[in-house]
């Protein structure tokens, strides 16, 4: 049993070390905790006559559910973001794997081309698909240049497909980050030892070197997936009217429908949706996890 | 079952020892890594933690030093309790087995680290840097990074660094065991030649009990977290406590057998003692063992006959792995005698069977 | 650790990879390209160079006013996030205390929530709180955000740290504070700068949580967002290029100190015997 002053001892450090964490711990719960629990309690209030009343009820979720148009929206959402996070591994998991196996010396200098567009502006990448995709955009100009078409195609813009197209060009590289670091893990004495077997390099491939990439596929997946769902402005920006996403929805419900409860409703369920998926994903990856 | 040796103070047994460890335990969790230490460490001291790994030796010096707490009982340097006192409040050094060298300092400003942060006087550390880089033989390399040197030059850094505060005890954990074996020996001299020169205590853990018995003015062997045995190399060799003591350091024959009005018998080996009726185990070194020419035996000695199954020759001796016929494998270190065969009498003195606990 | 490809290579993959890159850069070129356009945005080849979006550009005041708020707004977010992020790695690193784990999740959920989420909820309690919308609460949700990416950075900082050093600083006589001074902020100086790097870039072009924050003042995305609203101009496709120029150039500098600071640790090793 430790005496009176070996115990001073243990608090002189316990207490520095605890004391380094208070700043963080309170901002932290202040403005995050705090904001949430707020959303998560507007969510079961009401607006009477363009005014907030605090009456706690369902009708927010009950009413988020019966509108027809908020399924419809949603469902297009799900859709989108699914498509997104398709699309984005189909493009970002050959690039890693390219990168991560074939590339030799290169290596290093092909990374910083990646990640390079994925902290340049969000804005100005969709923009720049803005000005490609419309009726007198640069994509249209090329094909008739070419005589590939003789009038402008329209559903480039302002369609579902311009913001799937936009936001898998953002997200790709968000996807290819922790696939690479995943497959750059793989001990190469393993494939070496598969390949020693006798498995071709197709075999090697789906049995030992996608296994164990899967960690860093299910986290790029679930990125895309769940920021793409809550995107609102790839819709404003190239979306149109038949590209509305939920989030679009929940951006009007605080602007000029004011009409917060229900806005936090929205949110809500995005929040838990997001919170489930990374759940699940942990999960999962635990049970992939061969540490 | 007899209990190891007294921990004894060095040979100034005059003196108060340095530091005094007194029923020291150390739990994590639910294992007991250390149980009820007391060892004395006399000032001028090289003493060596012994000891395979698991054993608590590293533990102990990390109690020592200050980055673990003890469970329960004391440590006291120069009569004052110092197992309440933080790290950097204890007049005590380390050399860490990694070095840890800081990357973002050259080696002068590594070395000058203690003074600085204790506020000596300025104009003073220059000069002890100095001091302490000649001691090491690194005073060229002053203003170098650490990242280029070698891993011998990065550990007299270390060294110069610790001994540059002039502590009364330094603590080494395991400092050679990442260099390769001649750099190893060299260094070991080094060391030695540099505690002698210094004055200060050294504790050293080894798990190399050659290394052990090269450096140390005492040897303090430790298993499974308890005190084996504490005494010089020289008394442990000669007079193991137990049969791990004996096998640990140095190699050894362990004859288990039965003591019967005044005889003990171990297989075919029989031979007078002194002890009581009862379970006795004994310990013969190799080098105790000599072929006998004549087949005839001394009333002081043991004779035994055997075929030798296996015979290694190492340069300046052979060790010879001979069949006693009663499923004993008794170990013989003779000086180059040449390839033998057959059956061959065995002779050893008495006084080389040293009883030893269990 | 450079070794050659175990698998056959594959020029289908390397064509397949190209592709994928194309993909990426083109609309970024094609941004560029016609910034330099003379008809403007739209229609194909780019026919006459000039540089007349740009001088439009650069005559404009609004667009260098909102350029100052976005400044103002990322060196305060820098500042905020660095110093709490580096508060939260190290208590994520060392410390224990109930509700870490709630801790450690909470601190890193923006990283993955949807902006619109973050932003309404900090919209929610800035009028809870009583607080005028304007550029101070643009910046304290940045600030808030971006700490899940400074405690990222700084805890693997942390991490590569060798404890023994902080040991040995201890052990040589320097108290708790001077270890920290001496030896682990030192050590930390290239994350630092990484991190603040990175939040910089970040919050220079954030518009997910801005866009519910903002007050009278624009920032930067946000006063190109408005003016996209009301019609496009090359002179967007001109700042665009800019700010993609800029961009570049600090991702390639904070790659780069990254790089460097694994790297010492890499030529540490190797020396090591």
């Amino acid at each position: 049993m430790p005496s009176a002053s070996a115990t001073d001892f243990v608090m002189y450090s316990r207490a520095y070390k605890t004391a380094v964490s208070a700043p963080p711990l309170l901002w932290v719960a202040l403005f995050l905790l705090l904001p949430y629990a707020l959303m998560f309690a507007h969510s079961f209030w009401l607006v009477q006559d363009g005014v907030l009343v605090r009456h706690w009820n369902l009708s927010n979720y009950q009413r988020l559910f019966a509108n027809p148009l908020y399924v419809e929206v949603f469902l297009r959402t799900v859709r989108i973001a699914a498509s997104v996070t398709l699309c984005s591994l189909l493009l970002g998991y050959p690039l890693a794997y390219y990168l991560s196996f074939h590339s030799g010396a290169r290596k290093h200098f092909l990374y910083q081309f990646v990640i390079v567009p994925l902290w340049v502006s969000y804005l100005v990448r969709g923009y720049a698909w803005k000005t490609i995709l419309g009726s007198d955009g640069v994509l249209n100009g090329f094909l008739q240049y070419f005589h590939l078409t003789h009038e402008p195609v329209g559903f480039f813009l302002y369609s579902p497909f311009a913001v799937v197209l936009m936001l898998t060009h953002i997200y790709t590289p968000f996807v290819f980050l922790p696939i690479y670091a995943s497959l750059e893990h793989i001990p190469r004495p393993l494939i070496e030892a598969s390949q020693d077997l006798g498995a071709s390099p197709r075999s090697t491939f789906f049995r030992v070197i996608l296994p164990l990439s899967m960690p860093g596929l299910l986290a790029g997946a679930t990125f895309a997936f769940v920021l793409s769902l809550g995107d609102f402005l790839a819709p404003l920006l190239v979306g149109g009217s038949s590209g509305t996403m939920i989030a679009n929805i929940v951006q009007t419900l605080f602007g000029a429908v004011y009409d917060w409860p229900l806005g936090a409703a929205i949110s809500v369920c995005i929040l838990l949706i997001t919170l489930s998926l990374l759940f699940l994903t942990e999960r999962f990856e635990k049970r992939w996890s061969f540490k | 079952m007899s209990s190891p040796s007294i921990p004894e103070a060095a040979s100034t047994a005059a003196e108060a020892p340095l530091l005094e460890l007194r029923a020291v335990a150390k739990r994590f969790g639910a294992r007991q890594v250390l149980k009820n230490i007391s060892l004395d460490i006399a000032s001028g001291e090289f003493l060596t933690l012994l000891g395979e790994s698991g054993s608590g030796k590293t533990t102990l010096l990390r109690l020592i030093a200050g980055f673990e707490q003890l469970t329960s009982g004391e440590i006291r340097m120069s009569g004052e309790r110092i197992d309440t006192l933080p790290p950097h409040k204890r007049r005590v050094n380390t050399v860490f087995q990694n070095y840890a060298l800081f990357p973002h300092l050259n080696v002068g400003e590594n070395v000058a680290y203690g003074l600085r942060v204790q506020g000596a006087p300025k104009n003073e550390i220059p000069g002890r840097v100095a001091e302490a880089l000649g001691m090491v033989k690194m005073t060229e390399f002053a203003g170098a990074r650490p990242s280029r040197l070698s891993g011998g030059q990065q550990q007299r850094v270390a060294l110069a660094r610790a001994l540059v505060n002039r502590p009364q005890l330094l603590l080494l954990d395991e400092p050679l065991s990442a260099l390769d074996a001649n750099l190893r020996k060299e260094m070991q001299a080094e060391l030695k030649a540099l505690q002698r020169e210094t004055g200060i205590a050294f504790l050293f853990v080894t798990h190399d009990q050659e290394e052990a018995m090269a450096l140390s003015d005492r040897i303090a062997l430790l298993r499974d977290g308890s005190l084996e045995q504490a005494a010089s190399p020289r008394e442990i060799y000669a007079h193991p406590a137990t049969a791990y003591a004996a096998s640990f350091i140095g190699q050894t024959n362990v004859l288990r057998g039965e003591v019967r009005r005044g005889i003990v018998t171990c297989g075919v080996l029989r031979w007078p003692v002194d002890d009581a009726d009862g379970e006795a185990l004994f310990s013969v070194r190799p080098e105790t063992i000599r072929l006998s020419a004549d087949g005839k035996r001394q009333t002081h000695e043991v004779k035994f006959r055997g075929s030798v199954r296996r015979q290694i020759f190492s340069g300046a001796s052979e060790l010879l792995e001979v069949d006693c016929g009663d499923g004993q494998l008794l170990r013989v270190r003779l000086a180059p005698c040449g390839p033998l065969t057959g059956e061959h009498d065995f002779v050893f003195s008495i006084a080389d069977a040293i009883r030893v606990g269990d | 650790m450079s070794r050659k490809s175990p698998t056959r290579r594959s020029p289908l993959l390397a064509i397949y990879a190209v592709l994928v890159f194309a993909f990426i850069y083109l609309p970024i070129v094609v941004l560029i390209l016609y910034s330099f356009n003379r008809d403007g945005v739209g229609g194909f080849p780019p026919r006459h160079f000039t540089l007349d979006w740009y001088s439009q550009l650069f005559a404009d005041g609004s667009i260098w006013d909102s350029v100052l708020n976005s400044l103002l707004v990322a060196f305060g977010a820098v500042a905020l996030s660095l110093v709490l992020g580096l508060l939260a790695a190290l208590g994520l690193d060392r410390a224990t205390f109930p509700g870490k784990t709630l801790f450690r999740r909470l601190v890193l959920l923006p990283l993955i929530l949807p902006g619109i989420i973050t932003g309404l909820s900090l919209l929610m309690f800035a009028v809870f709180a009583g607080m005028q919308l304007s550029l101070l609460t643009v910046f304290l949700g940045h600030g808030t955000a971006l700490i899940s990416v400074a405690t990222t950075e700084l805890f693997a900082g942390l991490h590569k740290i060798d404890r023994a050093q902080e040991e040995a600083s201890l052990d040589l006589g320097a108290t708790p504070w001077q270890t920290f001074w001496r030896i682990t902020l030192p050590n930390l100086k290239l994350p630092l700068i990484a991190a603040g790097l990175l939040i910089f870039t970040l919050s220079m072009d954030e518009i997910a949580v801005t866009f519910f924050l903002i007050g009278r003042d624009n920032t930067l995305p946000l006063e190109i967002w408005s003016r996209l609203r009301r019609g496009m101009t090359p002179e967007i496709n001109a700042v665009s290029t800019l700010i993609f120029a800029v961009s570049v150039a600090l991702i390639i500098i904070w790659y780069r100190i990254r790089m460097r600071s694994m790297g010492s640790d890499a030529q540490q090793l190797l020396e090591r015997p």
